[in-house]
């Protein structure tokens, strides 16, 4: 290969070296990453106002075309460039240190955009109705799966820079012994992207022989198991990313230090220790897998992966609390949080996020994952009103938050509509949240996802679900309108500043400030470090507890079986 | 420090005592989910079952239409109505786009279903009592239900079925005693209106 001297700039406003073609192929990724977040949130729009039929805008056909498109680029595309930006970043201008081959980044960003563009034709053209999920024997047409397939290298090969240039950083010693917090994050996020994105390999290569009429037949079963090894896994990615950004996001706004880096980098260890075989979670009212396995499989004798989620929701607002002590504001349990800056869109977009993701998708998601109380959830809407919690409102709204200061540092603009930008996350973050609750409601009432005409007018037989869901519909509706209002906001002020903001001229231009971290001397042993988070968390705790009462007492009244 | 590397001795750091507490009491609380659902196993009555026989579709189909005109005693909106004797074997059938047969049952006693398709994917979901399963082609999968209460219940499909997955219903009607049976023969043997 031949060797291309990196040409860097320094930037004035973190002192840090910055690799220019690198800092080009985050801005690609980025870019590709709001192009497909924008064809999500227009799906999402079309399927709010499908879904609520007082409107029910779309044709059948239509529902479930545009269905398709929303979960694929919103799960997969939009998040998946935005973390190939993010570990980018996270190995080059964060570790000080070059892009490792830039000309294999373009490479893969290629074959990224033409899985992206081809997946998306073939969904369009009406020959990929079959969901994000495209259980086998639904049959797509070949070039869909080549599509998928075309992403998934793209995005392996990108993985893959990553750790190359993270041996660059290393050998070249940019950063010290230990790879800071961040950066530690994108790696465990790395490493269970390997994992996915094999998976994703291992089905999604059969089933396009299988599409081509190569191989005769795929077992319905193994698939649904395969692809999970894809599909949950992901969900993994995203989480550990988004906790990375969390803590950087900490330290941004507030200067907030994790109050024990040991604690911190064991629980992303979890992390990718005890995600492997989570495709349990969705084969747990399956054929074919015992009890036994699901039981075990979901997890491995305890939650060590939703341990390790708990350790950051403590940890992450523990290092904002300890920073806000720091400077002073100890009245109290929660004086640190009213003296926070509010007025930053990264900070309240962060905090938001994080009370998102543990109060409407943390708690769902363990109680929905248990093998019994599936039973009563299984692919009713409470389902995606879980993961509205956890992958829209918490790592959609974070990576959100975090562009307020990426705009500025990497594509060296000002924000454009700073008003607007101190709106949007409220704006997102409560739509969202009203849309996952009422989901989450409707899903009690057995209302299933993914179905086109719940009031079953063309059905044998009919069924009305209980009155109370009409007034679940109209607040779903407006949580989802309010929220694709959040979404629009957010792609108007990104696509204003990347391309006609102000240039950044130097460190007085930057919008929103970069705290200056407090360390505190004093050892904290045997120690309150955060008091409010302490109590925040048991809140948590005893919220989470009602929860699950409610969901074993609702278990409990139905049918026997066995 | 989240940009840069931790400070000097970071590993040695001790651990606060409101995060020791935080991450002792979340341990406890993982610990006991795993033994929840184990002791539902033991102490509960609705657990997914572990029985599942690998049948080919026309295989099942073969035992559906073999089993339907047994008991079979009329039939709604063009569907067969059939009335299982308790403990005896179902055999419901989700196919594009339909659950059939229509079942009558006894409150309180148990009936082993044969749930499985001769297609694709589709969603068991039984309302209003939300009780959901899935249904492979490919697998019979094996549930002994013991219905709880009387009444009218609808059968949804709750997993994408191609583009009549929302007209795919079925319907369950649960009946005090043996007699009640009499009724509803009697309502679907009449002439359809």
């Amino acid at each position: 290969m031949m060797y291309q001297a990196p040409i860097f700039r320094l930037c004035e406003i973190t002192g840090l070296r910055v690799d220019r073609t690198g800092e080009r192929l985050i801005r690609a990724n980025a870019v590709a990453a709001v192009v497909a977040f924008l064809i999500a949130v227009v799906g999402a729009l079309l399927l709010v106002l499908t879904r609520w039929q007082t409107v029910h805008l779309l044709p059948a056909e239509w529902y479930y075309r545009i269905l398709t498109l929303h979960g694929v680029n919103a799960l997969i595309f939009w998040i998946v460039f935005f973390e190939i930006a993010g570990l980018y970043f996270g190995s080059t201008i964060v570790l000080n240190s070059p892009f490792c081959a830039p000309k294999t980044g373009w490479f893969a960003f290629g074959l990224t955009v033409a899985g992206f563009l081809l997946t998306n034709a073939m969904i369009l053209s009406g020959q990929a109705d079959v969901l994000m999920t495209s259980y086998v024997p639904l049959q797509a047409h070949p070039l869909y799966y080549l599509g998928i397939i075309l992403f998934a290298l793209g995005a392996l090969v990108g993985v893959f820079l990553f750790f190359g240039n993270l041996m660059v950083a290393r050998r070249a010693g940019t950063y010290g012994a230990t790879l800071p917090l961040f950066t530690y994050g994108l790696a465990a996020a790395a490493i269970i992207a390997v994992i996915t994105l094999v998976s994703g390999a291992i089905i999604y290569v059969p089933t396009l022989l299988w599409a081509m009429g190569v191989l005769p037949k795929l077992d319905a079963g193994l698939y649904k198991l395969v692809w999970w090894g894809l599909g949950h896994p992901a969900q993994q990615i995203n989480v550990s990313a988004m906790v990375a950004v969390w803590y950087l996001a900490a330290y941004l706004t507030v200067g907030g230090i994790s109050v024990n880096e040991r604690i911190s980098r064991i629980a992303f260890l979890l992390y990718i220790l005890f995600i492997c075989l989570a495709s349990a979670h969705h084969l747990l009212v399956d054929p074919a897998v015992s009890s036994v396995w699901k039981v075990w499989n979901t997890s491995y004798a305890m939650y060590l992966a939703v341990l390790a989620s708990m350790i950051h929701a403590f940890a992450v607002p523990a290092s904002i609390e300890a920073a806000q002590r720091a400077r002073g504001y100890t009245r109290g349990l929660f004086q640190w949080l009213a003296k926070a800056p509010w007025g930053n869109p990264t900070f309240s977009a962060t905090v938001l996020a994080i009370i998102g993701f543990g109060f409407i998708g943390g708690i769902t998601g363990v109680i929905y994952g248990m093998e019994q109380t599936n039973i009563i959830v299984h692919n009713t809407l409470g389902i995606p009103g879980h993961f509205k919690g956890t992958v829209v409102l918490g790592t959609t709204l974070t990576f959100m938050g975090i562009t307020y200061y990426l705009i500025p540092l990497v594509f060296r603009r000002r924000i454009v509509g700073m008003g607007l930008a101190r709106l949007q996350p409220w704006m997102f973050a409560i739509g969202i949240a009203l849309l996952a609750v009422s989901m989450i409601g409707l899903g009690v009432l057995g209302v299933p996802r993914r179905h086109w005409d719940i009031g079953f007018s063309m059905a044998p037989f009919r069924y009305e679900f209980p009155a109370v869901a009409d007034l679940l519909w109209v607040l779903f509706a407006l949580g989802g309108l309010l929220a694709v209002l959040g979404a629009l906001s957010w792609i108007g002020i990104v696509v204003a500043s990347v391309f006609f903001g102000p240039r950044l001229q130097g460190a007085e231009d930057m919008p929103l400030p970069i705290a200056t971290p407090v360390r505190t001397q004093h050892s904290t042993a045997g120690k309150f470090v955060a008091p409010g988070t302490f109590v925040l968390t048991l809140v948590f705790l005893v919220t989470f507890l009602v929860f699950f009462w409610l969901n074993w007492k609702w278990l409990a009244a139905t049918w026997e079986v066995r | 420090m989240s940009l840069q590397p931790p400070a000097e001795g970071w590993y040695e750091t001790p651990v606060a005592r409101d995060e020791r507490s935080w991450v002792a009491v979340a341990t406890v609380v993982c610990l006991c989910l795993y033994v929840w659902m184990i002791g539902w196993h033991i102490y509960g009555r609705q657990n997914p079952s572990s029985i599942s026989y690998r049948i080919e579709p026309a295989e099942y189909m073969q035992l559906h239409t073999a089993w339907v005109p047994r008991y079979q005693i009329g039939e709604e909106n063009g569907v067969p109505v059939v009335a299982p004797p308790p403990n005896s074997d179902v055999f419901l059938l989700g196919q594009m786009w339909r659950w059939a047969p229509v079942l009558v049952l006894q409150k309180g006693q148990e009936y082993t279903f044969h749930l499985a398709s001769v297609d694709l994917l589709h969603g068991f979901s039984l309302q209003p009592v939300n009780m959901n399963f899935m249904v492979y082609p490919g697998y019979d999968y094996v549930l002994r239900f013991r219905p709880t209460e009387t009444g009218e219940f609808t059968v949804v499909c709750n997993e994408f079925c191609g583009i009549g997955h929302h007209m795919m219903t079925g319907k369950i009607y649960v009946v005090e005693s043996a007699a009640e049976i009499e009724h509803l023969r009697q309502r679907f043997q009449a002439p359809q209106q």
